[in-house]
């Protein structure tokens, strides 16, 4: 492959500083070399003058394979009937809206100028299939935390008053058996106490089978993690979600892990107060105040938008009590393996539905009053807060005020009315968007190749025409480069690739495997070997997808 | 070998013990009659080859010859459909290109369940949280065990479970007619309830529990030719007992509109956790339903009965049925795999037709092609997803007899056509 050259085109790189400047930048065999020194023959200029340069974003929280996603497809024709893909010459047919196939997601996401996924919610026992429907959604790179907290075997290793060294070995034995990148706890013991048939659990409430409350697992593994080096913080799905008040919950939780290093993930749904004739409100001043004040903590939010979207999670406990509200009325929930959990609720955000119209209010809220783009991070929780393909739409939110504040006057006026967000003046700036969606992503989950666009990157490069309607913008970049190749061009797929799969590989004392395979034998229903995904399967699985192994000590210095 | 999946029905239970004694398959531990019955019916087939109309033909002519048949076709209809997971990927690619309609062997059973599940839902559970949980299990319409030979065995009168549950003490009921109910005998002797009752009047029962359920007073003295107090009795059990399960086969509700059925005892079920826990288990997974159907849905958001013809993917459970589609003549060629099984096999057929089946096929009118094919989990590695949807286990390469994959054939079809076979 020849040298390409990315010629004069306004560069925002924030993990290099690079804040507008325009500089061209050099690509050879899919990665960004040095600008050559003499003589060497350009293969390819792409005329980037007038253009945006950034790298490929990175969304790091989104539900695109796994159990859950499936039964979401398969219990929704009708969404899928509204938004069909035909095949062409060079992509497959697919179709869906909020629960699309592997096959849309993949090319709407390379369309929009993603190039990597994260799956947020890989069950241990079903990380096969999550790689299976990763490995089936094209272009994009993508990689899984793997969720622990409500497993019968952590739950009983801290009953038994284990130590911390052994938990690390089972938390670092469970992200390579499942070749995983980081770890997500949901609802820490709640999933496996509403098998229990207990309908709550707060964090300091035990749990009413073992002796321990969701701060201590919290703890635990939040301790596992930083011990073992794995670059990504424990990835939180907190209690109480979705319930008024449960902003007391998440700001007790941020005390609880005692300054190791956590993520809040779509903490818009963590974030409701009690005040006002509807004891429904926002917290987000607070929970912004948190993050501002706590440095080890990082959020993403979970924005909502209006429309028919679907809620798939884990929380088996959280999606039962909101069961009642499915529109249309059907719903699943899945007690899972004495591993986890999992429920799917269809839903629709209504904007002139007070609740709802406050959840957006307050999502935007917390966009705008955490001072830190490297700690907070664009997501919908896609589809649960509205489906991937609303990206666009919300970083004009985020940009443009005038806009924003004209969108508020069409939501329920009472919702309106409680919010502060009319008086917030911030826009995000193209850097902080850029740093948001690209370069903190990466730093977060330890990619030190991706986001960013210094020479040894790779090539993940996406060239946007400059326009006054951030939206059209983002949503239909010029060229999409996926390591060094060229996958769309103004928002349509012109060559499809295959992503890798991203992974860490913390070390830990074999000897944990004396535990886990009589609690296999005894208690399971596959056995120990089995559960294990060995790398020719993960190749298999995810249709030709190769492990890509991040370093854990790895810190980035800012 | 230690550890080995068997792929024959939806348990796929991995605790086999295998040794290969010239190429047939001898399980020496945990293997049940079914599973044995398989392996013998895989044994090597001397001068096993390809046929095209009867006669023996290599595999590249067989090959091009289904290539040519797909090439004519105006709506081929994919059928069978029972393969590993790489065996799906290419069928699905295949049919998408060919803008055929995938179908399943087992689809009418399987539509039972699905089209309960689009309309209103349900909760499960998986087998870990039955052999850990349950203390009381009903049966509704189904033995388990003709099925799913291990259920009792490995789930129920499991040795231990976690949570301080006597697994020997856990309460088995049937509800059904002429069920055999010798599994849910308890190791101490102990004989399970038995509620009698027409399989297809089983909806019915659940529907009288829910109107109990919700304080309304029955006139009838019976539901279901059961008396109202015994359906009293079976909900106060399921409302006292910590976690009950209640398990239905689809393919044992072979009625018209079982789909009702499965609807209203997820009902009862959703009813129930206001204020228990009560979970259900739909069994079923057997010949790769559950791995082939999760393909397809993800990859392109429909299960089966999909039709790719427009060039997008269009869901019909009743105009893409192979059955109508076959007996109005509007598909007019026919792909069917069976992985798992030479004795599934299309019956009386009149389109032109492919078969990949594992050797020793028989079959009432020859098809047009046949492609002996190696059985996953036997022949090839692979992947398999169990009856819960959630495990997906790997499959083990047991012996090498010369037998392509799924995989390898439909990828070889695909590529016949990509070099204008016609």
């Amino acid at each position: 492959m020849g040298l390409i050259k990315f010629a004069g085109g306004k560069v925002f790189d924030p993990e290099n500083g690079v804040d507008g400047l325009v500089q061209d930048i050099f690509v050879r065999d899919g990665r960004i070399v040095p600008a050559p020194v003499s003589g060497e023959s350009i293969s390819q200029e792409i005329d980037c003058r007038g253009r945006l340069v950034m790298a490929g974003a990175i969304d790091m929280h989104t539900h695109i394979g796994g159990g859950k996603v499936n039964i979401a497809r398969s219990m929704l024709p009708e969404d899928h009937r509204g938004d069909l893909l035909a095949r062409t010459e060079l992509t497959r047919a697919s179709c869906g809206y909020c629960a699309p196939g592997t096959l849309a997601a993949g090319y709407r996401y390379a369309e929009m100028g993603y190039t990597a996924c994260f799956e947020p919610a890989v069950l241990p026992i079903n990380a096969r299939q999550a790689h299976m429907e990763m490995g089936d959604t094209p272009i994009v790179d993508k990689g899984g935390y793997v969720m622990l907290g409500s497993d019968d075997f952590l739950l009983r290793m801290m009953t038994a008053k284990q130590d911390q060294r052994a938990i690390d070995d089972y938390v670092a034995w469970t992200i390579n058996a499942a070749q995983a990148i980081g770890i997500k706890v949901v609802n820490p013991g709640g999933i496996s106490a509403f098998k229990f048939n207990q309908r709550s659990l707060d964090l300091d409430e035990q749990h009413p089978f073992y002796s321990v409350t969701p701060r201590q697992i919290l703890k635990v593994l939040a301790q596992a993690v930083h011990d073992l080096g794995v670059p990504h913080p424990l990835h939180v799905h907190g209690c109480n979600l979705g319930v008024p008040g449960n902003v007391d919950t998440t700001l007790a939780t941020i005390q609880a892990v005692e300054g190791l290093p956590m993520h809040l993930t779509h903490i818009q749904f963590h974030s409701y107060g009690t005040e006002g004739d509807r004891k429904f409100s926002s917290g987000a001043a607070q929970i912004a105040e948190a993050i501002n004040a706590n440095r080890n903590i990082t959020a993403d939010v979970g924005q909502i938008m209006f429309g028919q979207t679907v809620t798939a999670s884990g929380d088996n406990m959280s999606q039962h009590r909101n069961s009642g509200l499915a529109s249309p009325k059907k719903f699943v929930v899945m007690d899972i393996e004495c591993d986890a959990g999992c429920g799917v609720v269809p839903f629709k955000y209504r904007d002139k539905n007070f609740v709802n119209a406050l959840q957006w209010a307050i999502g935007l809220e917390i966009f705008l009053l955490v001072n830190d783009p490297w700690r907070i991070f664009l997501t919908t929780d896609h589809p649960n807060g509205a489906p991937f393909t609303s990206y666009p739409h919300l970083i004009k939110l985020l940009m443009d005020k005038t806009y924003r504040n004209a969108m508020l006057g069409t939501i329920n006026a009472d919702a309106a009315a409680m919010s502060t967000l009319g008086s917030i003046d911030r826009e995000y700036t193209m850097y902080e968007i850029a740093t948001m969606t690209r370069a903190a992503p990466a730093r977060l989950l330890g990619l030190k190749d991706r986001g960013h666009l210094a020479p040894g990157a790779a090539a993940d490069i996406v060239v946007y025409r400059e326009q006054e309607d951030v939206e059209e913008m983002f949503a239909r970049p010029e060229f999409v480069f996926k390591d060094g190749t060229l996958v769309a061009r103004d928002g349509r797929i012109v060559e499809v690739t295959w992503g890798n799969t991203h992974v860490v590989r913390p070390e830990y004392d074999p000897a944990i495997e004396k535990q886990l395979k009589p609690y296999f034998d005894r208690y399971h229903s596959i056995r120990m070997e089995n559960f294990k995904i060995h790398d020719d399967e993960l190749c298999e699985c995810g249709h030709g997808s190769k492990a890509m192994p991040h370093d854990c000590r790895y810190k980035r210095v800012r | 070998m230690d550890n080995v999946t068997c792929p024959f029905c939806g348990l796929a239970c991995d605790d086999l013990q295998i040794e290969v004694i010239e190429g047939s398959v001898c399980a020496t531990d945990n293997a049940c009659g079914l599973s044995l019955d398989h392996y013998r019916r895989l044994a090597p087939v001397a001068g096993a080859s390809p046929h095209i109309k009867g006669k023996a033909a290599t595999i590249d002519e067989a090959v091009k010859s289904a290539a040519g048949i797909l090439a004519k076709a105006s709506l081929p209809l994919f059928d069978g459909f029972a393969a590993d997971l790489s065996g799906a990927r290419r069928i699905v690619q295949l049919a998408d290109r060919c803008g055929a309609v995938i179908e399943h062997m087992n689809s009418t059973a399987k539509m039972r369940n699905l089209l309960s599940v689009q309309d209103a839902g349900w909760i499960t559970t998986t087998l870990a949280e039955v052999k850990n949980r349950a203390d009381l299990v009903v049966l509704l319409g189904t033995d388990a065990v003709s099925r799913f030979p291990r259920f009792f065995e490995r789930l129920i009168w499991s040795q231990e479970s976690m949570f301080g549950l006597d697994s020997g003490a856990r309460q088995i009921v049937y509800v059904g007619a002429g069920l055999d109910d010798r599994a849910g005998h308890a190791p101490d002797g102990r004989p399970p309830e038995v509620i009698p009752c027409k399989v297809d009047e089983i909806g019915e029962g659940m529907g009288a529990m829910r109107s109990i359920l919700a304080g309304q007073s029955l006139h009838a003295e019976s539901v279901a030719g059961v008396p109202v107090g015994q359906w009293t009795s079976l909900l106060e059990r399921l409302r006292s007992a910590k976690y009950a399960v209640i398990v239905w086969a689809a393919a044992d509700f072979a009625f018209e509109h079982a789909e009702l059925t499965v609807q209203t005892i997820s009902a009862l079920i959703k009813d129930l956790n206001l204020s228990n826990r009560v979970v259900g288990l739909p069994l079923g997974g057997s010949d790769g339903d559950f791995t082939s159907n999760g393909v397809l849905l993800w990859q392109t958001g429909f299960p089966f009965r999909c039709s790719f013809a427009t060039g997008a993917p269009v869901y019909d459970p009743y105009m893409n049925s192979s059955q109508r589609l076959l007996t109005s003549g509007e598909a007019d060629a026919l792909l069917w795999v069976s992985a798992y099984n030479p004795a599934r096999l299309p019956t009386k057929v009149s389109v032109p037709t492919i078969v990949l089946a594992p050797p020793g096929a028989v079959f009432e009118s020859e098809p047009d092609v046949y492609i002996p094919v190696g059985t996953p989990g036997v022949d090839h590695a692979g992947h398999y997803t169990r009856t819960d949807k959630v495990v997906a286990l790997p499959l083990r390469k047991l012996r090498e007899i010369g037998l392509p994959s799924v995989a390898d054939v439909v990828a070889s079809i695909e590529a016949a056509l990509d070099d204008g076979v016609a």
